[in-house]
């Protein structure tokens, strides 16, 4: 091609580039698709809902009239089972964690381990509520309480937290492990004073992922059975006699927030549905809130910021 | 002066006449963000003619490589000063107005580490052609055919056209790259260390493959190996951190560099 | 003493044998009494998986001593707690396909051309403001798309196709769709990015576009990890429960059309477990059946899913 047709080649381009840029308009359309969604499901809860998130919604329990009823006993029962929760998950995560990446061998049990962790992570909620129902209710005989439902919950976001603090602690250099253990501290003590310190940051951001999660978990807690018309709270963890602690709320029946707003969601009553729109709209301020916070953590991690 | 031990083959052009300027670079200067990589560049990349551009690793021998098909357009943070005139048509390679597109179908590139796409061989080499349009099944086996065989790959592959590039070997898998490469009858070939990821039999290929266009094709090819540059090149231009030290006939570089530091690179003095 | 301290005490060398000993023993133990632990933590997850499928198959069993198998498999009608009672899976499992193809519908190619966009065409900027927002528009809870669906999507629609009745599959299944669009579209990306610069550049230096080079170069280099992620939201639809309860109605019904109230798998495990069932009769034990089903599908998925994103990641 001594001379080449540059005319042509010049069309050629233009035409490649028309297709070039349609695709880039497309691609950003798809994600105001997505925008557009986010939007409008947050302003259409907060059209219905925002005339009742007054302080009487937050001290009120549900109740048979639209007007007077409210979250109380939803946002204490949330309150309690992610309590549960989070005692449950984060320890159990972590050892599972640490055991996975410095004491493991390499054999088929860990394989099995590992296996099972990615499986689990994919198994639906509702299944983890029928192994809530089978095992927890009636074959542990832990009944339809709160303990139950931590328990379910933790297992539910277990994997959540065991690959967050695995690759918190893959991202520590090598060189730091060397230097611990040429000090003559042991495997545990490296763990302990070294590993686990430097990634907490990193565990906290899988936690507070696990838990903003957890927190929005409507089907397991149904199938556990949480009533959805409570109009008490759970005994208080705190009691004025000794031993001044008390357990009994553990066994405690209850209601958390999702569970209050698929009620009101169900009823067709006009009223009921701002009850849920605002139910919904502290919901999903609760999970952004919890997501952003991660989402802020995980980027001051990347640029490796000093805390 | 030195002995010749690193020439291999004689001189292969007289001075007779001057060939035809297919490219040259006025000035030419190219920063990453801050940092000066290339220093008022000028060199005259003669038509048909290998070019061989040597000097010590971080010389800026790639980056100067790069302009030429504005390779690095594709990173943000990137600048270029000076001019790169092409010619028949005058065109500023650099221009701000000319397209990078345009400039890349018209100048091919080889690259250090072969880049098969995960695709058949035959498409391999057709996916030049397809994205210039070519739609024609007959002429585009055509042309296939013709480039396997300017890359000495055709005995080879004649047979396999639909097997899976990566099951070539490394040197297979470079003079596909080298056929994808020729299949759009370029107007400059640019090779960027084409056998550093070579062992020596397959560099040796290459070389020849290199020989064999020479004549027919602009080439300007990067090495770090010198003996690699005297063996295969008509031109030769030394590069030391980001600034053309010495331009000249291969032969003359080799035999009587006009500068010390060009002598001193050549005798392995340092680098 | 810790460790440490020990090696650099002064008086290491007077400290009887028989006590260094001693302590060394102890360390050891306690050491190992640490790994154990750790490692019966780590079981937990075994145990996990052990205590589902006992309980799955504990119920079914029983439920499959009282039902055949052909029946369950064959049987058109889903009724089981009528006197005359019917249990036919394929009636929900209709449900389940019918939202599940609406959903991937939407979710695979929005998914898959906002991968391609962020991976190819996104400036740096803009990309490190869409993966967050995705993120969070994945982690919206579920119960709240499912009001979206039935308070929002639906009205909409039905201004759109007059006689769509208030519950349906449309609706459910496209707000399920939107809410699977992150899943698709990180790991697709993820497999995008994951295609060496090298190969982009081959093709730019033939002077191919940004389009040309993403469709024609980077998309089937990534194409396991691509099949991954759809594979993977494929079981998210599957088994997603609350936006198909809410939106869908709970009424099973034996349908491939839309625009129709149908019943779920998922979303009938969560009617029988609002109701009052005793524990032991075989309502109660339809649940388990129908969960065992559910959790076949989604474990064959999640395998193929793992395994080829296990492919994508050993291939570069």
């Amino acid at each position: 091609m001594e001379h080449p047709n540059l005319a042509a080649i010049r069309n050629l381009i233009a035409r490649h580039k028309r297709w070039d840029a349609a695709f880039a308009v497309f691609g950003l359309l798809c994600l105001m698709i997505g925008v557009l969604t986010f939007v409008s499901l947050f302003t259409e809860m907060a059209v219905n809902g925002a005339a009742r998130l007054d302080w009487d919604f937050f001290t009120n329990y549900p109740s048979r009239r639209a007007s007077q009823a409210g979250i109380l006993s939803a946002w204490v029962g949330s309150t309690l089972v992610m309590l549960v929760t989070a005692v449950v998950a984060v320890p159990l995560g972590v050892a599972s964690a640490v055991y996975l990446e410095e004491y493991a061998p390499k054999n088929w049990m860990t394989d099995i381990i590992e296996i099972n962790i990615t499986n689990l992570a994919g198994v639906p909620s509702i299944v983890y509520g029928l192994l809530a129902l089978g095992l927890f209710v009636y074959q542990f005989g832990l009944g339809q309480s709160i303990l139950s439902a931590g328990l379910t919950l933790a297992l539910l976001i277990l994997p959540v937290v065991i690959v967050a603090t695995r690759e918190a602690m893959r991202s520590i250099p090598q060189h730091i492990r060397e230097g611990a253990y040429a000090l003559g501290a042991t495997q545990w003590q490296t763990v302990k004073d070294h590993l686990l310190p430097y990634s907490s940051p990193g565990i906290l951001t899988g936690v507070i992922i696990g838990m903003a999660r957890a927190i929005g978990e409507t089907a397991p807690i149904i199938t556990i059975g949480a009533l959805t018309f409570i109009a008490f709270l759970p005994p208080s963890p705190v009691s004025a006699d000794p031993p001044y602690l008390s357990f009994e709320w553990l066994m405690s029946p209850f209601t958390v927030m999702p569970i209050q707003m698929f009620n009101w969601t169900s009823r067709p009553e006009a009223a009921f549905q701002s009850n849920a729109a605002a139910a919904g709209f502290v919901l999903v301020f609760m999970t952004l809130a919890m997501n952003g916070l991660a989402i802020w953590l995980r980027y001051r991690l990347r640029k490796n910021i000093k805390w | 002066m030195l002995t010749p031990a690193v020439l291999v083959r004689p001189a292969t052009h007289t001075d007779a006449e001057t060939p035809a300027t297919k490219a040259e670079a006025k000035d030419l200067s190219f920063y990453y963000g801050g940092f000066q990589a290339l220093k008022n560049i000028s060199m005259i990349l003669h038509e048909k003619k290998v070019t061989a551009l040597i000097g010590p690793s971080g010389c800026g021998k790639s980056t100067f490589l790069r302009c030429f098909n504005r390779m690095h357009d594709l990173y943000p943070g990137n600048r270029y000063e000076g001019e790169i005139r092409f010619h028949p048509d005058d065109t500023n390679l650099l221009g701000r107005d000319v397209d990078p597109i345009e400039v890349r179908m018209r100048i091919s590139m080889v690259f250090q580490k072969p880049n098969p796409f995960p695709k058949s061989i035959f498409e391999n080499v057709a996916y030049g052609l397809r994205v210039r349009g070519l739609r024609s099944r007959r002429a585009i086996e055509e042309k296939v055919e013709q480039a396997l065989r300017r890359a000495a790959l055709w005995d080879e592959a004649k047979d396999r056209l639909q097997d899976l590039a990566f099951n070539l070997s490394g040197g297979q898998q470079q003079r596909l790259c080298i056929a994808r490469a020729l299949a759009t009858d370029p107007e400059i070939l640019l090779f960027d260390e084409p056998t550093s990821a070579l062992d020596p039999i397959a560099t040796t290929s290459i070389e020849e493959l290199i020989h064999n266009l020479k004549d027919k094709v602009t080439i300007l090819i990067v090495t770090h190996n010198m003996q690699q540059a005297a063996r295969v090149s008509d031109y030769t231009a030394y590069m030391y951190l980001g600034e053309l030290v010495e331009f000249g006939v291969t032969d003359e570089i080799f035999i009587k560099p006009r500068k010390k530091e060009t002598e001193d690179y050549i005798t392995g003095r340092f680098g | 003493m810790t460790a440490a301290a020990q090696a650099t005490a002064p008086s290491m060398a007077f400290v009887p044998t028989h006590t260094r000993l001693a302590s060394r023993r102890a360390r050891v133990i306690r050491e190992r009494i640490i790994e154990s632990v750790l490692f019966l933590a780590a079981l937990v997850s075994v145990f996990t998986t052990v205590g589902i499928v006992y309980v799955l198959v504990k119920e079914s069993v029983v439920f499959f001593q009282q039902v055949s198998i052909i029946d369950f498999l064959t049987d058109t009608q889903w009724t089981p707690l009528f006197d005359d009672a019917h249990f036919g899976i394929m009636v929900l499992l209709s449900g389940t396909l019918t939202s599940s193809l609406v959903a991937l519908a939407i979710a695979i190619p929005l998914g898959t051309v906002i991968a391609i966009y962020l991976s190819e065409f996104a400036p740096f900027k803009l990309r490190e403001v869409a993966k967050p927002f995705l993120e969070l528009l994945g982690g919206v809870p579920t119960i709240v798309y499912g009001y979206f669906a039935l308070l929002f999507v639906t009205p909409l629609l039905q201004a759109l196709i007059p006689g769509l009745p208030g519950f349906n599959l449309l609706s459910a299944g496209i707000v399920m769709g939107i809410m699977i669009i992150p899943y698709v579209s990180s790991i697709s990306e993820d497999a995008m990015r994951a295609v060496p610069m090298s190969l982009r550049e081959g093709s730019y230096a033939m002077g191919a576009t940004r389009y040309q080079t993403a469709t024609r170069v980077v998309v089937p280099a990534a194409v396991s990890g691509i099949a991954a992620a759809y594979i993977l939201g494929i079981s998210r639809a599957v088994g997603e429960t609350m936006i198909l309860a809410i939106a869908a109605g709970m009424q099973p019904n034996l349908t491939f059309n839309p625009l129709e109230p149908a019943a779920t798998i998922t979303a009938y495990i969560v009617q029988v477990a609002l109701g009052d069932l005793p524990h032991g009769s075989v309502g109660y034990q339809t649940i388990f059946a129908a969960g065992l089903t559910l959790m076949l599908f989604t474990l064959a998925f999640n395998i193929v899913g793992h395994m080829m994103r296990r492919r994508f990641r050993e291939v570069y």
